[in-house]
């Protein structure tokens, strides 16, 4: 359904829930010239016209919710250099169809994007790719070597929105001067926090499932030690710091206290953190091999009630894609990660909304205004004036995850054959549909 | 036995008459039972060789050493069957087999396979100067060129019989059972026909 | 003619041998009843039944290897099976290859046993999913060496008569130990009591999870044991800090003859060797008259010879149509 660009466009009849203004109630979406013109009540014109009458068109959203689209804090696109794992416009487009109508790219490509140039590259191309809109994150240090950082004026302007090193910055001094220097930009410290003495080499969560397997573990005290480490130095620098992917109750613990004490932080948890655990691993699935590991259920009940309760702030996908036969190795040679943008919103919504553990709007708030707000990001509301990045939701929709049928082109994921119920089935990028399930 | 219609062929009387009557005329077959070796074929040959040691003694021709042999490892069906049939034990007297005359000893002598194997078997465990193979039931139906040396009774039955030896220490009774109904091998370590 | 209608009973064992953990007491005395008349089997003047005839064993070996290599090429051997060693050096893996790889050439070359060494755990478990040909695990990692549990089992039998109820301690680096493991798990399968005992910094997480009683030191481990299985304290390991000196590790945590001497009751003695004489253990209780590091050795044979008899039994489907025929 080709939408007219440029002109109106009512949203009519869904539920809207947008978490940043406060709403929950059935009421019509106005986009004018791609952006957020009005959210009101009786606002489309009623009847079977289309709307053609009144110069425009009519979506009816009759029986689904309508919120603004979601922002994955942290997704690994490959390109350049791995783009038979994804591309920019491979992941952009899978991210549309989760729902998300913004994501944030790590500069892991090959070359790692530490440049100006780089940083352009990633953006020309996620202006191309015709999907979520794409913003890159530069890296912390050349090369992530973790010796000199990168031009962050520089990266900044050219449009990278964060700096990040894809691992822990083992130089506290490095880290220090990272979370110093960025204050100048306004840009945050996504940090990788671990210790990387205490899980070098690990594959999996220490404990005695790695032990009866005869793995490598990583401890949670890995994660304890550079967590607290981070968060001190962004206590002692006001440096603006987002945790990603919390994996831990103990970082849990150290984050609401530094929130408590007002430290600028953030943090972010994967679906697969939060519903999975390392029992998982019985029988050595290499789909189930994350970074950081899967822990016990101890762990991701903590983390959903940090994320029922704001401590958490926002999902992150950590989407990593990899190439089958990369996953088609014994367990220690096989890469970390798991591609997650396509299930993000399905695998939360039925496990932790159907489950009771949050309502839909605060899953709502955790996929949009929550990273929006945590990275800085456009979006995450549909106050008028808004850019109209919307997402439909069908919470009803029933279906099995299947991953042949992914945009992504990794199919590496835990959760093939769950069966999901709700599913995003329109996605609106400025006014435009860049995804829909009726296609 | 709970085999559906069944006779009995010998009785323990009977085959207590046989034993003897082998054990004569093995002492026949060789001059003296100074170099003489018996081998029990897993599983009734066992307790046959022995009730024929006891036998030879009785009639006073003194001790005869006695050994076993387990010839799974030399089944010629050993990778078409399956699962795994358990394996006994092969035990070779003190004395050795090497410069001796061995009796092969087994309950039912059927298609020859199982003497063929035993004789691989006790080749690779020595040089014996001479086999003789003694069975207490010679059923006929050979599928391999072997004729028993010493035999405790002769009889030709159809394929879809089946002959038991029933030995006291494995069965608690002692005798051979004719029945009918499906030929299957209850003993693992014959092979099956 | 129908087939008796008294089914046969499963394959004793699966397609592979893995690990202990997923076989059952019953699956375990069946390997060890079994290796009784194959030890029979060595001591011939021809080592060597024809129970493997033309099947063709390979051992990929990505781990140097020298006793569990020749064990089990002995025990192949004497079964009459054609052997073929592929080791790291000359493996494709150095060139990049994975290990699926390497497996599917082997089976494009119609071979019909792998007996596998890996450096990662798991890989057995990777294989034996991936190729229809039986798999053995000769030692994946840390996660499990179950033949060498197996001949520990059985000399442990051998001399006691019974596992059941047995106190069998294991010292020494249990963290990176793949016998520890399967050990761990076959003991306490046949009913045995176990402990391990280990500086901290050797002891995996959640050990006593798995049943086995911790020692911190090797006076308690020597009063409460039966049997002692010491284990060879890596070289390496003293460089990855987790013990400070060779020479500590003997004076604590050594198996002395000084310490056996206040043990309540002479303790067996096992190793799975290769063995550092003068820190995990002393020579004289090596050599002593409780050891049975050399039995062991005697007794992998022919562990490994029921293994591979075992599991290269006809498929079910070939007894069906044998029993069909009969």
């Amino acid at each position: 359904m080709p939408d007219a660009g440029g002109a109106r466009l009512w949203i009519r009849g869904g539920r809207v829930v947008d978490p940043a203004q406060g709403l929950d109630m059935r009421a019509d979406v106005l986009v004018e010239d791609g952006r957020i013109a009005a959210v009101g009540e009786g606002l489309a014109p009623q009847g079977d016209s289309g709307g053609a009458g009144e110069g425009g068109r009519v979506l009816d959203a009759t029986g689904l919710v309508m919120a603004p689209g979601f922002v994955d804090p942290h997704a690994h696109l490959c390109e350049p250099g791995g783009e038979h794992r994804e591309t920019i416009a491979s992941g952009a487009r899978a991210a549309a169809a989760g729902g998300y109508t913004a994501l944030c790219a790590m500069p892991s490509a090959d070359p790692v994007v530490d440049d100006p140039a780089a940083v352009g590259f990633a953006v020309a191309a996620g202006r191309r790719a015709g999907g979520a809109r794409v913003f890159p994150a530069a890296a912390l240090s050349v090369g992530c070597r973790g010796e000199q950082l990168t031009e962050f004026g520089e990266v900044v302007a050219a449009g990278a929105v964060a700096l990040a090193e894809g691992k822990a910055v083992r130089s506290t001094l490095l880290m220090r001067r990272a979370l110093d220097y960025a204050q100048s930009f306004g840009v945050p410290v996504l940090g990788h926090c671990e210790d990387p003495w205490l899980a070098e080499g690990g594959v999996m969560h220490e404990g005695v499932v790695s032990t009866r397997l005869g793995l490598r573990g990583k401890p949670a005290v890995a994660e304890e030690t550079g967590v607290a480490r981070d968060v001190a130095l962004a206590r002692a620098t006001g440096g603006r710091l987002h945790v990603q992917r919390v994996s831990t109750a103990a970082a849990c613990r150290l984050l609401r206290r530094a929130k408590n004490q007002g430290v600028r932080v953030t943090a972010e948890a994967t679906p697969h953190h939060l519903l999975l655990n390392h029992e998982a691993l019985e029988g050595y699935g290499t789909e189930h091999k994350v970074d950081p590991p899967l822990r016990p259920a101890a762990d991701a009940k903590a983390l959903r009630q940090a994320l029922a309760n704001g401590v958490i702030d926002c999902i992150a996908t950590d989407h990593s894609p990899r190439h089958y036969d990369e996953k088609e190795q014994a367990f220690d040679d096989a890469p970390f990660g798991v591609v997650g943008l396509e299930t993000a919103f399905a695998v939360l919504h039925t496990e932790l909304v159907l489950g009771g553990v949050l309502g839909l709007p605060t899953l709502i708030e955790r996929m949009s205004p929550g990273p929006a707000g945590a990275l800085g990001l456009p979006g995450g509301s549909l106050e008028p004036g808004r850019p109209a990045d919307v997402v439909l939701l069908d919470p009803a929709h029933r279906w099995t995850i299947d991953p042949s049928a992914f945009l992504s082109k990794s199919r590496n994921t835990p959760f093939a054959g769950f069966r999901a119920v709700g599913r995003a089935v329109r996605t609106l990028v400025a006014g435009e549909t860049v995804w829909s399930l009726e296609d | 036995m709970t085999a559906v219609s069944s006779a009995v062929l010998m009785d323990g009387d009977a085959v207590e008459r046989a034993v003897a009557r082998m054990a004569e005329e093995i002492a026949q077959h060789v001059k003296g039972v100074e170099d003489l070796v018996l081998m029990g074929i897993q599983r009734r040959g066992v307790h046959l060789s022995d009730l024929i040691g006891r036998a030879l003694a009785a009639s006073g021709h003194g001790f005869v050493p006695t050994g076993t042999l387990d010839i799974t490892f030399y089944r010629d069906d050993l990778m078409k069957i399956g699962p795994r049939p358990e394996v006994r034990e092969t035990r070779v007297p003190p004395t050795g087999v090497d410069d001796r005359t061995v009796i092969l000893v087994d309950d039912v002598l059927y298609t020859g396979r199982t003497v063929c194997a035993a004789m691989k078997d006790l080749t690779d465990l020595g040089r014996p100067s001479r086999i003789l193979l003694c069975v207490l039931v010679d059923r006929g139906g050979r599928e391999l060129p072997v004729q028993a040396d010493v035999v405790g009774h002769s009889c030709e039955i159809s394929p879809a019989q089946r002959i038991d030896v029933l030995v006291p220490e494995v069965d608690g009774d002692l005798g051979v059972v004719l029945s009918a109904g499906a030929p299957n091998e209850p003993v693992a370590s014959r092979p099956p026909r | 003619m129908s087939a008796s209608p008294k089914t046969s009973p499963p394959p004793p064992l699966g397609k592979d041998l893995v690990g202990l953990e997923p076989l059952s007491a019953s699956q375990i005395a069946l390997i060890l009843d079994t290796a009784t008349p194959f030890k029979e089997v060595s001591t011939r003047r021809i080592k060597k039944v024809p129970v493997l005839r033309g099947k063709t064993v390979v051992n990929l070996f990505f781990e140097p290897s020298t006793r569990t290599r020749l064990s089990f090429d002995f025990a192949e051997k004497r079964l009459s099976a054609d052997t073929v060693h592929v080791a790291s050096s000359d493996s494709s893996v150095t060139k990049g290859e994975t290990l699926v790889d390497t497996a599917r050439n082997l089976e494009a070359m119609q071979i019909d046993m792998v007996v596998l060494r890996h450096w990662s755990a798991g890989a057995a478990a990777f294989l034996a999913e991936r190729i229809p040909s039986n798999v053995i695990n000769a030692g994946d990692g840390a996660h499990e060496h179950p033949t060498q549990a197996l001949l520990d089992l059985f000399t442990l039998r051998d001399h006691f008569g019974a596992i059941e109820g047995l106190k069998v301690c294991i010292l020494g680096d249990i963290l990176h130990s793949r016998v520890a493991r399967s050990n761990i798990y076959g003991l306490a399968k046949m009913g045995a009591e176990v402990a391990v005992c280990a500086p901290r910094t050797l002891l995996p997480a959640g050990v006593e999870d798995m049943g086995a009683r911790v020692f911190r030191r090797v006076g308690e481990a020597v009063e409460w044991a039966d049997a002692l299985n010491v284990l060879r304290l890596q070289l390496e390991r003293m460089r990855g800090g987790f013990v400070p000196s060779l020479r500590e590790y003997n004076r604590v945590f050594g198996v002395t003859q000084e310490r056996l001497a206040r043990a309540p009751k002479p303790l067996l003695i096992l190793h799975p060797g290769p063995m550092n004489r003068g820190v995990e253990i002393d020579s004289a209780v090596a050599d002593g008259p409780h050891s049975v590091i050399l039995r062991q050795v005697t007794n992998g044979i022919a562990v490994r010879m029921a293994v591979l008899y075992l599991l290269a039994g006809g498929a079910p489907s070939a007894a069906e149509s044998e029993a069909a025929r009969a």
